[in-house]
């Protein structure tokens, strides 16, 4: 498994990278935790002629809270994530899908930055994140942006990011104290993927729900957030009839993925299946 | 002395291992080496217009690049064991070229090698090779292979047929035993088809010294010297004492480095035309597309019962797949391997097995952890599980009436079986009735029903198997079609000082004979372990040998060890009685010396060595030295069996399944080192499960492997196992010296049908009674809303 020859450049601030991904274009991949690029290098399915290496940019690296939201840098691993005191108080369900991430050493190395700009549609953090009703802070050699978390996937292994940017923080509303979360997901047995992963943050009041967000990820060509699943909870007490109602409707307006470890019939089930858990998960944390 | 055999001592090989200091053949690095890498077809069938090199050969770093032309004169790697069909023809053996000249015959077949100063530079130059194929239809299926109009892998092989096979008792007895029958229980199943996945990828490095016109390969192989006598006498045609074979450490075997792959002879010829050593090592997706694959049978089996529940008959007819060409052993594996094993525990008075071999677009298929013994134990062990919920009886007890009565070899016979075997020793009973004891029997079918009143599914599924190890006497499997002998070899050097390095012929690839065979020595000798070096795989130091696989190891390898331990003793004790001015007969050897029957006077192990190499004041006419050789020849194999039991969970929303419990109660002989053992039997058990729940190689329509990677291709992790509970019984095997039997493959053979009828036993209120392995998420669920 050996990949094309490549060029490497390291980037020292974000400023670098971008200007060195101006200067190569289409040429230029971003390296950050490498465990989604390199082993697409490795069988040749992506030949960039030069890896501008973000992974020693320090601004990109770490978690803060900032007033009311949550702020994490791009190359923040999945593993300090999952272990982030202020991740499980400010928003729990990112804890949460963090650790259900490929195992220790991936998570230990794989970034979340890298993970939402490869967009793989059975990744873990795009559920999570659209859930969280979370926005990403890109930079580009015109300045920055910020695009809402349920706009920047946009297919299979495509991003609302445009030529030249470089993920640099992904923004998170702290989840309030009242809402409950949860992340739950079928793993694909051979890569640990998801063959579904629900996501669920719903605002309650005692058994009333103020606010639901419901997304799905591994189902389609990409995450989503379920509006139908999310309105059937919203403004409803949460009985048994309701979240099952509710779950019934799951992924009913999306394509739906198949292949030889679930077929279209089957993901859709499984995503009722998961919606339900991942609603009676969130209740119960509430 | 501490007794060594017995005793659970740590793996003396571990400290290289774990310390990152093994020797593979990829960390061998010689002076003035080159690179392989391979062209290989991306389709399954396709004609080769024309293969055109030469940017390939322009490219930076190229030194050759060579096709199929290159080497249509050197033939083909042959098969190991002929299997006729019925009507008394040789079976169909056609060339398997070094590299295919005009046809690709599976995804992955090597169309032309490059050879580059780097390993970066030899992979470039693989894009540059320009191939014209023309695609054509494509068999995967070992049954539609066989019908007519399927497209044919080879021209010579009429509807893909290998060969076709029978074994047992005359047809008609055997269709008149279960037209009589009182109840028959028919399934129809597929063992599917699996890719090892042994940790270290195959690699080779060819070398030749032209001052003294010597080839060396060094080879992952599991068998050195086979490997040796394969290339030499049958590929290139140089004679062997000009070969070095060298395997030294291998990351795991699995049955598929037993073979001579093309790939071990093209690096060798190469570097004799090149002048300069070749390796080559597989990537991953070379060793899913090529490592010779397991299983892949297509089966019918009906069994006969009489109104008690006595088996009556058992009629079996298999499709098995060989794959694109003939692998070494792969028409042993249906056959001899699988169909031989088809009386099981079991008293079945009538068997009949019809096999058919067939071609198929697919990667060669051959022995792959137990080779046929767990095609056979799947069978027999989903017809009783199957027999059992058909008739209302209980899967226990029906395997208790229809049990082999216990016999022990010695003043017993062996139990001979209606296809072609004689078991040595087998006391079945135990192993089923402390099986049942570990797990708890009449509790859990309590608490199965209280969950299943609950909406929550439990289910237990038995195995109860046996297994032909010790594999082989030469004469028998020579009379069956093989085309090599099948005994060990040993040489057990003393050296001046009482150090004593053993030779063997059996090669370690995770089995830890290094420790297992130096306990014996250690034992035999009366010296300390550490004073024992196994020395395995280096076709220079060790005389000959034919390998590990087959559970053989300690029951042949070992065997072979204990001869050449005897003639040690038998002569120092010639040497000791000299010393001691004694006669032989007055002598007695333990603890590692002579003494003089009733006296203090004695002479140490050490003291005798030294003697042999210093002989002074030494026997006439005895030759020095403490040096011998042993070949070893078995009477018999070996029959070690067992019985599994699982407990699975099945999740109803989604099908999953989860295992909850597993016990294993082997029986394996005498036992040298139990830690190995049960880590022989974990293992195993994990590969079986694999089987069951996880693994499979899945060709689509076109032959396209569609899991050729590890994000497709699910493999048993940790987290997906319980702790398997063991315990053993020990019935010694009557005709080796260590009693022993044999233990790297009865987990894999057990543990497959155990978990699949425990899924079936947690679906039985669906009425479902029969589903594919792999055992996934998506067909249990379609299973229990259909």
């Amino acid at each position: 498994m050996i990949p094309a020859a490549f060029d490497y450049q390291k980037a020292s601030s974000v400023e670098e990278a971008v200007g060195l991904l101006k200067e190569h274009g289409m040429d230029a991949k971003i390296l950050a935790g490498g465990h989604s690029l390199i082993p697409a290098m490795k069988l040749r399915l992506n030949q960039p002629g030069i890896l501008i290496d973000i992974s020693g940019i320090s601004e990109l690296n770490g978690i803060k809270v900032d007033g009311n939201t949550l702020v994490i840098g791009a190359n923040t691993t999945h593993g300090a994530i999952a272990k982030s005191a202020e991740v499980a108080s400010s928003a729990p369900v990112l804890a949460a899908t963090a650790g259900v991430i490929g195992d220790v050493q991936i998570r230990n190395k794989g970034t979340i930055g890298g993970s939402i700009a490869h967009a793989d549609p059975a990744a873990d953090w795009p559920a999570a994140l659209i859930a969280c009703n979370s926005s990403i802070e890109v930079m580009g050699s015109g300045g920055s942006r910020t695009i809402a978390a349920a706009d920047f996937f946009v297919g299979i292994y495509e991003t609302a990011l445009e030529d030249g940017e470089v993920i640099v923080a992904i923004h998170v509303p702290k989840v309030p104290g009242t809402a409950g979360s949860a992340y739950e997901k079928f793993f694909q047995p051979a890569s640990r993927f998801a063959i579904v992963g629900c996501a669920a943050v719903l605002e309650m009041k005692d058994n009333f729900c103020t606010s639901a967000r419901v997304a799905f990820t591994g189902v389609a060509d990409t995450a989503f957030l379920d509006e139908k699943v999310s309105a059937a909870l919203e403004n409803q007490t949460l009985d048994d009839a309701t979240i099952k109602a509710a779950s019934e409707l799951a992924a009913s307006d999306a394509e739906i993925l198949g292949d030889h470890f679930a077929s279209e019939e089957y993901r859709q089930h499984l995503a009722k299946v998961f919606a339900e858990r991942a609603i009676r998960a969130a209740i119960a944390n509430a | 002395m501490t007794k060594m055999i017995g005793k659970s001592v740590k793996r003396v090989e571990d400290k290289r291992f774990i310390t990152g200091k093994g020797q593979y053949t990829d960390d061998i690095i010689l002076p003035n080496m080159v690179y392989a890498h391979f062209v290989r077809s991306p389709y399954a069938h396709a004609k080769i217009l024309s293969v055109d090199t030469a940017e390939a050969l322009a490219h930076p770093g190229v030194i050759a690049v060579y096709t199929g032309a290159d080497v249509a004169e050197v033939n083909g790697v042959p098969c190991g064991w002929q299997v006729n069909f019925k009507s008394g023809e040789t079976m169909k053996e056609p060339k398997h070229p070094l590299l295919v000249v005009n046809k690709a015959r599976h995804a992955g077949d090597a169309v032309a090698v490059v050879i580059a100063e780097s390993k970066e530079a030899a992979r470039d130059a693989v894009d540059l090779v320009e191939v014209d194929y023309e695609e054509l239809d494509a068999v995967v299926d070992p049954k539609k292979a066989a019908e007519d109009g399927a497209p044919l892998v080879h021209e010579d092989a009429p509807n893909n047929i290998c060969f076709d096979w029978e074994l047992g008792n005359p047809k008609e007895e055997v269709d008149a035993a279960i037209a009589g029958s009182a109840h028959v229980t028919t399934l129809e199943f597929a063992n599917q088809r699996v890719i090892p996945n042994a940790i270290e990828p195959r690699s080779y490095i060819g070398d030749y010294d032209v001052a003294h016109d010597k080839y060396t390969l060094y080879t992952s192989t599991q068998n050195p010297h086979l490997i040796r006598l394969l290339l030499c006498a049958f590929v290139l045609g140089i004679p062997e004492h000009k070969v070095r074979v060298v395997s030294k450490d291998v990351g795991g075997g699995f049955g598929s480095k037993i073979f001579h792959y093309a790939e071990e002879a093209l690096v060798t010829w190469i570097a004799k035309e090149l002048g300069r050593p070749v390796k080559w090592t597989a990537d991953r997706s070379e060793a899913f597309l090529t490592d010779a694959h397991g299983r892949d049978h297509v089966t019918k089996a009906e069994m006969g019962f009489d109104e008690e529940g006595n088996i009556t008959g058992l009629r079996i007819k298999t499709y098995a797949a060989m794959g694109g060409y003939l692998s070494t052993f792969a028409p042993a594996v249906p056959t001899y391997l699988h169909g031989t094993l088809l009386q099981g525990l079991y008293t079945t008075p009538k068997i009949h097995v019809d096999v058919v071999a067939t071609f198929t677009h697919t990667c060669a298929v051959d022995a792959y952890r137990g080779a046929g013994r767990p095609e056979a134990t799947y069978l027999l062990e989903r017809m009783l599980d199957t027999a059992a919920l058909e008739m209302g009886m209980d899967p226990a007890e029906l395997r208790f009436k229809n049990f082999i009565p216990a016999f022990n070899g010695v003043d017993e016979e062996g139990y001979v079986t209606n296809v072609a075997l004689q078991y040595d020793s087998g006391n079945y009973h135990p192993v089923l009735q402390r099986a049942l004891e570990m797990v708890g029997y009449e509790d859990f079918r309590k608490e199965q029903a209280a969950a299943r009143e609950n909406g929550k599914l439990l289910g237990i599924g038995f195995s109860t198997y046996i297994e032909a190890c010790g594999i082989a006497p030469s004469a028998v499997v020579g009379a069956l079609g093989a085309r090599a002998g099948l005994f060990e070899v040993s040489q057990v050097r003393v050296q001046p000082t009482g150090m004593v390095s053993v030779y063997t012929g059996a090669h370690s690839h995770g089995q830890g004979h290094e420790t297992t065979f130096a306990q014996v020595v250690a034992d035999k000798f009366g010296i300390p372990l550490e004073h024992v070096d196994i020395v395995h795989g280096d076709s220079d130091s060790v005389a000959f040998g034919m390998g590990t696989y087959g559970s053989r190891s300690l029951a042949v390898g070992g065997s072979a060890l204990v001869k050449s331990i005897e003639k040690v003793i038998e002569k120092g004790t010639k040497i000791a009685a000299h010393v001691l001015e004694a006669a032989e007969d007055d002598l007695e050897f333990a603890d590692g010396k002579w003494t003089v029957k009733g006296t203090d006077k004695s002479i140490g192990f050490g003291d005798v060595s030294l003697t042999a190499y210093v002989p002074h004041n030494y026997p006439a006419g005895l030759e020095p030295g403490l040096d011998f050789s042993s070949f070893y020849d078995p009477t018999n194999f070996t029959y070690p069996f067992g019985a599994h039991i699982a407990i699975v969970e099945v999740d109803k929303d989604t099908g999953k399944v989860s295992l909850k419990r597993f016990i294993a109660v082997d029986d394996v002989g005498n036992v040298i080192n139990p830690m190995i053992v049960d880590g022989q039997i974990h293992g195993g058990v994990v590969q079986g499960v694999g089987q069951a729940m996880f693994e499979q190689a899945h060709y689509d329509e076109d032959g396209q492997l569609i899991t050729g990677s590890y994000m497709d291709y699910a493999m048993p992790r940790a987290d997906d196992i319980p702790m398997i509970e063991t315990d053993r019984t020990t019935t010694p095997c009557p005709h080796n010296p260590l009693g022993v039997k044999g233990a790297g493959e009865a987990g894999a053979i057990g543990s497959t049908p155990a978990v699949v009828n425990a899924v079936m036993d947690a679906l039985s209120p669906f009425g479902v009674k029969n589903l594919s392995m792999p055992l996934t998420s998506e067909s249990v669920w379609r299973a229990m809303n259909s």
